[in-house]
C-alpha cells in the first residue's frame, strides 16, 4: 500500500467531513429546513457560487477521461475543452437575475419547482422528476465507480474497500450537511483543483524539458498532435464545434447546475461568480488537458486514457505531493456526485413525496424523509457500483446530452418568452429525450449524423417542438409581472 | 396594461449580453483555430513553445474572455434586489 500518497488523501477527506459537520450545525439551528437543506437557504456568497458551480461540473470526464484523451489526440482535443470556457459566464449570464427574482417569488427550491410554477402542469413535474431520477442517478452511479477506481489505482486498495471508502465520505457530509456542506466542499475541493492542476502542470513542463522541448518531441512524434485536427486528422471542426452545445451553452439545461443558479444571496454575490466562474473554469480545462499532452512524451506507452493523470503525477512528483494533487480528480468527482446524489434526493423528497404524496407533512417528518431518501440512494448506488448492471452503464451515455435537450428551452424559454406554455413544455422534454436517444443508436450505426456530436439535433428539434406546441394548443401570454402585490 | 419590472428590464438586457459575449467567443476560438492551424504544421510558428494557432485561440482567447467578463460586470452590470418590493403597487 502506497503510505505516501494515502497520508495526504485522508487528511483532505478529513477537512472535508470537518466541513459537512459544522454546516450540519448550522442546519440545525435552521427555521425553513427544506430550503436550507436543498438549497443553502440562498445565501451562497460569490466564491462560494462560482466554486459549487465549477466544481460540480467538473467532473471524472474533466480531471481523468478529458486529459487522457488529450493524451492520444493531442492539441485538438485541448481545443475542443476550452469551449467549456463559455460555462463560466454565460449559465449565470442567461438565467441571471430574472430567474433569481421568478426563483424568489414562486418560492422555488429546486430547478422543478420552477417548472411547476411557470407551467402549472403536474405533467410537466412528473416528467421532469422522472428524467432527473433515472439520468442522474446513472451518471451519479458511474462518477462512484469512476471514484473508486482512482482510489483503488492510488492506494492498492481492492476496488470493493475503495468503494467504501469513497461512499462512506460523500454519503456523511451529504446527508447530515445538506445543500450547504455540499456547496462548502465543493468550493474546498475547487480550490485543491485549481493549485493541483497547476502544480502538475508545472512539474510535467519541467519533466519534459520545457515547452518547446515537449513541442517538438510531439512533432517528431506526429505533426498531426500539434495540429487542431487530432491525430489521425479526424477531428473535423463541426465536431469539435458542436461540443459547444454539449459542455459549453447547453449546460444552462443540466438541473445540477440551474439549481445553483437560484442558490445565491444578491447580485453582488452573482457579479463576483461571473468573474471567477470564468477566470477558474478557463485555468482548470486548459491547465488539465494541457497535462495530458504534454505528459505523451514524458511517459509514452499508456493505453489506458483515465491513467495519465494518476500516472504522470507519481512520475514527476514526490509521492506526497502526488497525494495532495491527486485528490484534485478524486474532488472533481466527489463535488460532482455530491450534487447529484443532492438533487435526486429533492426531486424525491421535495418534487413528488411534498407535492403529491403528502403536502402537509410535518417538518419532523420531513427532516427524517428528506435524511432517509438521501441516505438510502447512496447506499443503492453503493450496492449498484459494486457490481456495475449494464442498464446503468447504458443510461449514463445520455445523462449529460440527454438532459440539456429536454431541459434547455423549457427553462432558458420558460424565463425569456411568453408564449412559452405547459404543452411546448412537455412537447420539448419529450423530443429531447426521445430523439437524443434515437439518435445515439443511429450514429452509432452509421456514424455521426452531419458530422456533429448527437446532442447538436435534439437541441433544435426540442426547440422547435417547445415553439410550436406553445403556439398551435392552449396560446396564451405568460404574466411575468407582479399587477398587484397585497 | 402593466408595466414591466424594472429588474426585469435590466435582466434582458444582460441575458442579451451573455448571448454577445458568447457569440463573440465562439468566433475568437473558432477564427483563430481553424484559420491559422489549418495551415500546414510546417508553416506553424509558435509562441511560449505552443502551435500559434493554439496560443491565439485557446490561451489568449481566455485572457481576452476573462478581462472581458470583468470589464463589462463592473461597468454593464447593474445590482437589483431580488425580494419582491412589498410596497409596489
Amino acid at each position: 500500500m502506497n503510505y505516501a500518497v494515502l497520508v495526504p488523501m485522508i487528511a483532505f477527506l478529513l477537512v472535508i467531513f470537518f466541513i459537512g459537520y459544522w454546516a450540519s450545525r448550522k442546519l440545525s439551528a435552521s427555521s425553513n429546513f427544506i430550503s436550507d437543506y436543498f438549497l443553502g437557504g440562498r445565501e451562497l456568497g460569490g466564491f462560494v457560487l462560482a466554486m459549487t458551480m465549477v466544481a460540480t461540473y467538473g467532473s471524472a470526464s474533466s480531471f481523468l477521461g478529458g486529459p487522457g484523451t488529450a493524451y492520444t489526440m493531442g492539441f485538438g482535443w485541448v481545443l475542443l475543452a476550452m469551449a467549456q470556457v463559455v460555462t463560466g459566464y454565460f449559465v449565470l449570464m442567461i438565467l441571471g437575475k430574472k430567474y433569481a427574482i421568478m426563483a424568489r417569488r414562486y418560492k422555488a427550491v429546486t430547478m422543478i419547482d420552477f417548472l411547476k410554477s411557470r407551467y402549472d402542469s403536474t405533467a410537466v413535474v412528473l416528467l421532469s422528476a422522472f428524467s432527473i431520477i433515472v439520468f442522474l442517478f446513472s451518471a451519479m452511479a458511474a462518477q462512484w465507480i469512476g471514484g473508486a477506481r482512482l482510489v483503488e489505482s492510488l492506494t492498492g486498495l481492492s476496488y470493493n474497500s475503495a468503494l467504501f471508502l469513497f461512499a462512506v465520505s460523500v454519503l456523511v457530509y451529504v446527508t447530515i450537511g445538506g445543500f450547504r456542506a455540499v456547496a462548502l466542499t465543493d468550493a474546498v475541493q475547487g480550490a485543491v483543483m485549481l493549485v493541483g492542476t497547476l502544480v502538475l502542470l508545472i512539474a510535467v513542463i519541467i519533466a519534459g524539458g520545457g515547452i518547446p522541448n515537449i513541442v517538438n518531441d510531439l512533432l517528431a512524434e506526429n505533426p498531426n498532435l500539434v495540429t487542431p485536427y487530432g491525430a489521425n486528422g479526424d477531428l473535423t471542426a463541426a465536431y469539435v464545434s458542436s461540443f459547444w452545445i454539449l459542455v459549453g451553452v447547453g449546460v444552462v439545461g443540466l438541473p445540477q447546475i440551474a439549481v445553483r443558479a437560484m442558490s445565491y444571496k444578491n447580485s453582488r454575490s452573482m457579479h463576483r461568480a461571473l468573474i471567477i466562474g470564468t477566470i477558474v473554469t478557463g485555468f482548470i480545462m486548459l491547465n488539465m488537458h494541457l497535462i495530458g499532452v504534454f505528459a505523451r512524451p514524458v511517459l509514452p506507452g499508456i493505453e489506458i486514457g483515465d491513467k495519465v493523470i494518476p500516472l504522470i503525477a507519481l512520475e514527476t512528483l514526490p509521492p506526497w505531493v502526488a497525494g495532495i494533487v491527486l485528490a484534485a480528480p478524486m474532488a472533481a468527482i466527489m463535488s460532482t456526485v455530491d450534487s447529484l446524489l443532492l438533487l435526486v434526493s429533492s426531486s424525491i423528497v421535495k418534487d413528488v413525496y411534498l407535492n403529491y404524496v403528502k403536502p402537509d407533512a410535518a417538518i419532523k417528518t420531513i427532516k427524517r424523509i428528506s435524511f432517509g431518501v438521501t441516505g438510502t440512494l447512496g447506499i443503492i448506488v453503493f450496492l449498484l457500483a459494486l457490481n456495475p448492471p449494464e442498464l446503468l452503464i447504458f443510461l449514463n451515455l445520455f445523462a449529460f446530452g440527454g438532459l440539456e435537450a429536454a431541459f434547455i428551452w423549457p427553462i432558458v424559454l420558460g424565463l425569456y418568452w411568453k408564449w412559452g406554455n405547459k404543452y411546448g413544455a412537455i412537447a420539448s422534454m419529450a423530443t429531447g429525450i426521445v430523439s437524443y436517444i434515437g439518435l445515439h443508436f443511429y450514429n452509432l450505426e452509421n456514424g455521426n449524423l452531419f458530422g456533429v456530436h448527437t446532442v447538436t439535433l435534439p437541441v433544435l428539434l426540442s426547440l422547435v417542438a417547445f415553439i410550436a406546441f406553445s403556439l398551435l394548443i392552449g396560446r396564451k401570454a405568460y404574466q411575468y409581472n407582479i399587477v398587484t402585490h397585497k | 396594461m402593466e408595466e414591466t419590472d424594472w429588474r426585469f428590464k435590466i435582466a434582458h438586457r444582460e441575458a442579451k449580453i451573455g448571448v454577445g459575449l458568447a457569440l463573440f467567443n465562439f468566433v475568437w476560438w473558432f477564427g483563430f483555430a481553424y484559420g491559422m492551424g489549418s495551415r500546414p504544421v510546417e508553416e506553424y510558428s509558435y509562441i511560449f513553445g505552443l502551435p500559434d494557432w493554439f496560443f491565439y485561440s485557446c490561451v489568449l482567447g481566455f485572457l481576452v474572455m476573462a478581462v472581458l467578463v470583468i470589464v463589462i460586470v463592473h461597468f454593464f452590470f447593474t445590482e437589483v434586489p431580488f425580494e419582491e418590493e412589498e410596497d409596489s403597487p
